[in-house]
């Protein structure tokens, strides 16, 4: 390993913990800003479904290969959790339909 | 709850970012190897770094040698998603002994599952699922790095389970709030986002835009 790559290593590292480590840099001692409670508890609904997309990325340049087995594995987890409220039950059906037909 | 009882909720909570993590881990692992570095290289990213697309990416900026400037703005650019991750968990993180393993810790998936935690023990159970998740991220990235093409099942696509759950944590959100409209505007942009930036690109400003609607509708509006 040289100094290069330590180096870069080492740069992302620090910059990727600053960016973590921010908001309680900025407010560490002092009370939240009035806006930010406002929308504190409203962020993360806004995250999850950004999350949500950002899983789902890649339909926009394979949407012909991947269209049928996101839908389909979407669904069954839908449609799985509504019916039993069961987590682990509908990860694994989901994931197993995903992987069958992304393969067919 | 007993020390023995949180950790095995915790670790109940982590069993989908395990399937997850590790599948992404030996993914990188292998990528590492391919690309001439030792295993203690992929090893020292995975502990350092602990990011999941910026560390693919950072394989091609070192493999043609970019300048470590490019190397820093392409961090800057690609993780400063998590600054919106730390927000929502200001006030129980400083409440916390382990605050600055839990800044270090805090990925899509670990914020996520944080997320949608009950109000019992919850501190202990988060510490413990940040734990896991970071293990089975550097076992699979050393198992990736040493053993290699030698794994012999195809597993693609098993990472959907991260997606499932996903979509759950979100249901659950619906459910437990009247509000739709932080969830619709979420979606709304990030689908913008995404036809707009593309793939590699769309999710800062999804972020960003989508809060200051928030912004805007509460100072309009208002939210009580």
């Amino acid at each position: 390993m040289n100094k290069y790559i330590l180096g870069a290593i080492v740069l992302s590292a620090m910059i990727t913990f600053l960016l973590r480590a921010l908001p309680f840099l900025l407010f560490k001692e002092k009370e939240l800003p009035e806006w930010l409670k406002k929308i504190e508890k409203k962020l993360p609904m806004t995250i999850m479904a950004v999350l949500i997309v950002y899983c789902l990325k890649d339909l926009r340049t394979q949407m012909t290969t991947l269209f049928f087995p996101c839908f389909l594995a979407c669904l069954t987890v839908v449609f799985t959790y509504k019916w039993k409220k069961n987590t682990f039950l509908s990860i694994i059906l989901s994931t197993v339909v995903y992987m069958i037909f992304i393969r067919l | 709850m007993k020390n023995k009882e949180i950790i095995k909720k915790a670790f109940k909570q982590s069993i989908p970012i395990m399937c997850s993590y590790l599948f992404v881990s030996i993914a990188y692992g292998i990528m590492m190897n391919e690309a001439g570095f030792a295993w203690y290289v992929a090893l020292l990213v995975s502990f350092l770094i602990y990011t999941g697309a910026f560390q693919f990416l950072l394989i091609t900026l070192l493999s043609v040698g970019a300048s470590l400037l490019t190397i820093g703005v392409t961090a800057l650019l690609m993780n400063s998603r998590q600054l919106f991750y730390s927000l929502s968990f200001i006030d129980i993180f400083n409440k916390m002994k382990q605050k600055w393993y839990m800044i270090f810790t805090m990925t899509d998936e670990t914020y996520a599952v944080n997320c949608n935690l009950e109000k019992q023990n919850k501190e202990e159970v988060m510490f413990y699922v940040a734990f896991f998740s970071r293990s089975y991220w550097l076992i699979g990235t050393v198992l990736g790095a040493v053993l290699g093409n030698l794994i012999p099942f195809d597993l693609t696509g098993i990472d959907f389970c991260m997606t499932a759950l996903f979509i759950i944590i979100f249901m659950d959100q619906l459910e437990k709030n009247k509000d739709h409209f932080p969830a619709i505007v979420g979606v709304i942009t990030a689908i913008i986002c995404l036809v707009v930036f593309g793939t590699q690109n769309f999710m800062l400003p999804s972020l960003i835009i989508s809060s200051m609607v928030l912004l805007v509708k509460q100072g309009g509006t208002g939210y009580e």
